[in-house]
C-alpha cells in the first residue's frame, strides 16, 4: 500500500499529514500560478498573445498545428459556455437557488402588451449541468495553463539558441517519453464522466431537499444547507433519522465484522485441513467447495432465499415452517443469523483458495527451524504459519472489510432488507436486515425516494469505509516496517 | 540404570501406539467434516439443476422432495427458448460482455501501466484519489449516471451499459499494477538500449510478458456483465424485454409479479443451469491462469 502522505513524515498521524499535504498542494497551486505569471510578464510577446489567446504564441512561433489545436479548442470553450454551460454554471454558482421558475407560466410582457410564455426550470438539470460545466471549465484551464507554459518552454529553447517542437516531435513525445498521457487520457475520460461527475452531483444533492416532494420539472428542489446532515441525528418523531440510522450502523458493523472474520478463519481452517500431508482427494474436496462460487451470484443467493423460504424445500423436508429468512422476533435474530450462515457459503471457498496459495509459499527454512526446536504441528500451525497468514493477508481482511459493508447483492438476494419489523420500519422504508447500502438503495428506487437523504447515508459510508481503512493501513504499516518476512 | 531405560522406551512406544490412535481419530473427524461440507456446499447446485429437469409438477414450490407424480425431462429447457426471450438475452449479454471486456481490459492496463513504469508529477496524487473514489459506493451515483446517459440521450441502449461497465475502469488497476510492478526493470532498460519507445516496450515487451493478469483480466471483465442486474435495472426501460440481459431477465421472470413465481421457477432454473455452465466452465479456465499468473508470474524475477 502507497502512504497516503506524499510530502509528510511517516511518523506523523494522519490528521497531520493530511494538513501538511493540503499546504504543501496549496504551495505548489500558488507556486504554479506565480510562475505563469511571471513567465507572462517577462515573457515574449509571443507568450503575452498565448495568455490573451491559445495558440495565437504557438502560431506565431510556426507550430501551426498545435496552435490552430489550441484556438479550436478555445473557441468551442467559448461557444459551449455562450451557448449552453455559462447559463447553468452562473445559476448554480451564483444564484443561491437551483432556479426559481416552477413550470411553464404565463407572464404578462409590458413592452409587447400580451401574455408571453417563460419555459419552466429544472433544479435537476442546473445542478448536473452545472456540475458538467464546472468540470469543463476546470479542464479548459489545464488547458490553457499548459498552452502558456509551452509558449514559456519555447521562449527558453529560443534563448538557448535551439529550434522548437516540430507537430512531429510533439506527437512522438506522446508515444515514449510522455506515454502515460496517452495512456491514462481515455481511462481518466471515462473516470471523470462516470465517477468523479456523478459523485460530485450526488454529494451536492445531499445538501439539497431533493425527494419525492421536490421532484422537478413540476416541483423544484433547492439548496438546504446541512439540514439533512442534522436530519440524520435527529431524533425527531417520525422524520428525524437518528434512532433507524443508529440501528442499521450497528447491524452493518456487525455483520462486516462476523461476515470477514467467521470467513476468513474458517477458511483458512478448511484450507489446513484439505492440505493436510495425510489428506486424500483433495482435488475432489477442493472442487465441490468451489462450484457454488463459480456461479453468479444472482442464481445461487435467489435459489438459496427460495430454499430457505417459509415454503421453500428446506421446510418441506424438515416438516417444519420456520421463516428462515423472514422471522421478525428478537429483533430478526434468526434471518440475521442464516444470512451469516449463507455468506459462509459463499465466502469460505474464496479465503480456502487463496489460503492454499498461501501455504505453499510459507518459507520452509522457518518451519524446518521450528520443527529441528521441538515444536509440535499445533505450535507449528499458532506460531509460525497463523501469523504469516495474517502478515500476508492484512490488506486482504481490510478490503473484506470494507467490502462487506458495500455487500449489496447478499442482503439484497436473500431478503431484500426485509423483514420489516416495526421498530425499523418508518423513516426511508428501512427495514430489518437492511446494511447502509440497501437502504440508500431502496431510498432511491422506492416509490417515496428520498434522494437528499440517501446522498447522506451514502457520505456516511464513505466515512466509515475511510476510517476504517486509514487505521488499518496505518496500524498494518507499522507491522510492514519491521520487515519480518522479507 | 536398565530399568529406566527400559521404562522410557516403552513410554515411547505408547505413545507411539497414541499417536497412531489419534491419527485415526482426526482422519476420521477430517474425512466426516469434508464430506459433511461438500454435500451443503453441492445440494443448493444440486437442487436447482433437479428443478430445472422437474416437468412435472410444473410449480415453484412442492411438499416433497421427490413428489408422486414427479416426472423429468427436457421440457423448461424448451420453454426457456420458446416462451421467454432467453436466447435474445443471451445474444445481448454476449455482445454486452465482449464489447465492455475489450474496453475495460484496454483501460485496466494502460492505467496499471503508466502507474506502475512510468514515473511523473501527478502519479500519487491520481492514486491517492481513485483510492478515495473506490471508498464511495459504486451504485450511490447511479441516479446521477443515469441522468448523465439520458442527457447524452443513451438511456435503454446496450451502448449505455457498456459505457457504464467499463467507464470506470481505470479504478480497478491495482491487481494488474501489482503484477508489472514484478517485471524487472531491466528488460526495459535493455529494450531503451535498442532504441525502443514506451509505446513499443508496452506492447512488445511487458504485455506479452504479462499473459496470466492479460487473461485473468479479460475473463473478470467478461464475467462482470452476467451477473449485474443493479445497474441493468437502472438502464434498460421495464418495457422492453428483447433489450434486457441474462441476469435482468432471469430476475424478473421470477420476481415481476405475484404469480410469476411458480409460474416460471422450474424454467428459471433451467436458464439458471445454463448460465452456471457457461460461467462456471469459464472460471474453471480462468483458475488456472490466476493461480499460475499470481504464483509463478510473480516469482519470476
Amino acid at each position: 500500500m502507497e502512504s497516503i502522505g506524499t510530502a509528510a513524515a511517516p511518523k506523523q498521524n494522519f490528521f497531520a499529514r493530511f494538513w501538511s499535504n493540503l499546504k504543501f498542494t496549496f504551495k505548489r497551486l500558488w507556486e504554479r500560478i506565480r510562475s505563469v505569471v511571471m513567465a507572462v510578464v517577462h515573457g515574449s510577446l509571443a507568450t503575452k498573445m498565448s495568455f490573451l489567446f491559445m495558440g495565437v504564441g504557438q502560431i506565431m512561433r510556426k507550430q501551426y498545428v498545435k496552435g490552430i489545436l489550441y484556438a479550436l479548442l478555445e473557441v468551442l470553450f467559448i461557444l459551449f459556455m455562450a451557448f449552453f454551460g455559462g447559463n447553468y454554471l452562473f445559476k448554480f454558482l451564483f444564484s443561491g437557488h437551483l432556479g426559481t421558475v416552477q413550470e411553464t407560466e404565463q407572464v404578462w410582457d409590458d413592452a409587447l402588451g400580451q401574455y408571453v410564455s417563460v419555459p419552466g426550470e429544472n433544479s435537476m438539470f442546473i445542478l448536473l449541468y452545472g456540475v458538467v460545466s464546472l468540470v469543463v471549465l476546470v479542464l479548459f484551464v489545464i488547458a490553457w495553463g499548459m498552452n502558456v507554459k509551452g509558449s514559456v518552454n519555447n521562449d527558453r529553447l529560443l534563448a538557448e539558441g535551439k529550434p522548437v517542437n516540430t507537430f512531429k516531435q510533439d506527437c512522438a513525445l506522446y508515444i515514449n517519453r510522455k506515454f502515460y498521457v496517452t495512456l491514462l487520457l481515455l481511462p481518466l475520460i471515462g473516470l471523470t464522466v462516470f465517477t468523479v461527475m456523478p459523485l460530485v452531483f450526488m454529494i451536492l444533492i445531499a445538501f439539497t431537499n431533493y425527494d419525492y416532494q421536490h421532484l422537478p420539472p413540476s416541483k423544484l428542489f433547492d439548496w438546504v444547507g446541512f439540514s439533512n446532515f442534522a436530519n440524520l441525528f435527529s431524533l425527531a418523531e417520525g422524520t428525524g433519522f437518528a434512532k433507524v440510522f443508529l440501528l442499521i450502523l450497528a447491524w452493518t458493523i456487525v455483520w462486516a465484522f462476523v461476515a470477514t472474520f467467521s470467513n476468513y478463519f474458517l477458511g483458512i481452517i478448511v484450507a489446513k485441513i484439505i492440505n493436510r500431508p495425510r489428506t486424500k482427494l483433495k482435488k475432489l474436496w477442493r472442487t465441490l467447495l468451489v462450484i457454488p462460487i463459480a456461479i453468479p451470484q444472482f442464481i445461487t443467493l435467489l435459489m438459496m432465499s427460495k430454499i430457505l423460504d417459509g415454503d421453500g424445500i428446506l421446510n418441506k423436508i424438515l416438516g417444519t415452517t420456520i421463516y428462515w429468512l423472514a422471522d421478525t422476533q428478537y429483533l430478526s435474530l434468526l434471518p440475521r443469523i442464516t444470512i451469516i450462515l449463507v455468506n459462509m457459503w459463499i465466502g469460505i471457498p474464496f479465503t480456502m483458495l487463496m489460503t492454499t496459495g498461501i501455504l505453499m509459499n510459507i518459507p520452509q527454512d522457518m518451519l524446518e527451524a521450528a520443527k529441528l526446536d521441538g515444536a509440535n504441528s499445533w505450535q507449528l500451525f499458532w506460531k509460525i504459519e497463523m501469523p504469516y497468514i495474517f502478515h500476508v493477508t492484512t490488506p486482504y481482511l481490510i478490503t473484506q472489510f470494507v467490502g462487506n459493508i458495500n455487500n449489496f447483492n447478499v442482503i439484497w438476494l436473500l431478503t431484500g432488507g426485509g423483514p420489516a419489523d416495526s421498530i425499523h420500519y418508518g423513516v426511508g422504508n428501512s427495514k430489518s436486515t437492511d446494511l447502509l447500502v440497501t437502504w440508500l438503495y431502496r431510498m432511491t428506487t422506492d416509490t417515496n425516494v428520498q434522494y437528499a437523504m440517501a446522498s447522506v447515508i451514502g457520505i456516511a459510508v464513505f466515512v466509515i469505509c475511510g476510517l476504517v481503512s486509514l487505521i488499518t493501513y496505518n496500524r498494518s504499516k507499522a507491522v510492514t516496517q519491521e520487515e519480518e518476512y522479507q | 540404570m536398565e530399568n529406566i531405560a527400559n521404562a522410557e522406551k516403552r513410554r515411547e512406544k505408547q505413545s507411539h501406539l497414541g499417536q497412531k490412535a489419534l491419527n485415526h481419530v482426526t482422519d476420521t473427524v477430517v474425512y466426516i467434516v469434508l464430506t459433511v461440507m461438500g454435500i451443503l456446499w453441492i445440494l443448493p447446485i444440486c437442487y436447482m439443476v433437479y428443478t430445472a429437469f422437474r416437468v412435472t409438477p410444473n410449480t415453484g414450490i412442492i411438499n416433497k422432495l421427490f413428489p408422486d407424480n414427479l416426472e423429468l425431462g427436457f421440457g423448461n429447457f424448451g420453454k426457456l427458448f420458446t416462451e421467454t426471450d432467453f436466447p435474445i438475452w443471451f445474444g445481448n449479454t454476449l455482445k454486452i460482455a465482449a464489447c465492455s471486456c475489450a474496453l475495460t481490459t484496454l483501460f485496466t492496463l494502460m492505467t496499471a501501466y503508466a502507474l506502475s513504469r512510468m514515473r511523473f508529477k501527478m502519479r500519487k496524487p491520481l492514486m491517492n484519489v481513485m483510492l478515495v473514489l473506490g471508498m464511495f459506493p459504486g451504485f450511490m451515483s447511479m441516479i446521477a449516471v443515469y441522468f448523465i446517459l439520458k442527457a447524452m440521450g443513451l438511456t435503454n441502449s446496450h451502448l449505455a451499459l457498456i459505457l457504464v461497465y467499463s467507464g470506470s475502469a481505470a479504478m480497478g488497476y491495482y491487481i494488474s499494477k501489482g503484477f508489472f510492478d514484478t517485471i524487472p526493470r531491466s528488460l526495459e532498460e535493455a529494450a531503451i538500449l535498442d532504441g525502443a519507445s514506451q509505446w513499443t516496450i508496452f506492447w512488445r515487451v511487458i504485455l506479452p510478458l504479462s499473459k496470466p493478469i492479460v487473461v485473468y483480466t479479460i475473463l473478470t471483465s467478461f464475467i462482470g456483465p452476467w451477473g449485474d442486474f443493479i445497474f441493468v435495472n437502472v438502464i434498460i426501460n421495464n418495457t422492453s424485454p428483447e433489450k434486457f440481459t441474462v441476469a435482468l431477465g432471469l430476475y424478473r421472470l421470477i420476481n415481476s409479479d405475484q404469480g410469476a413465481f411458480s409460474k416460471w421457477f422450474t424454467t428459471f432454473c433451467a436458464g439458471a443451469t445454463i448460465i452456471a455452465i457457461v460461467i462456471g466452465g469459464l472460471f474453471v479456465f480462468m483458475q488456472k491462469y490466476y493461480v499460475s499468473g499470481v504464483t509463478s508470474g510473480a516469482v519470476k524475477d
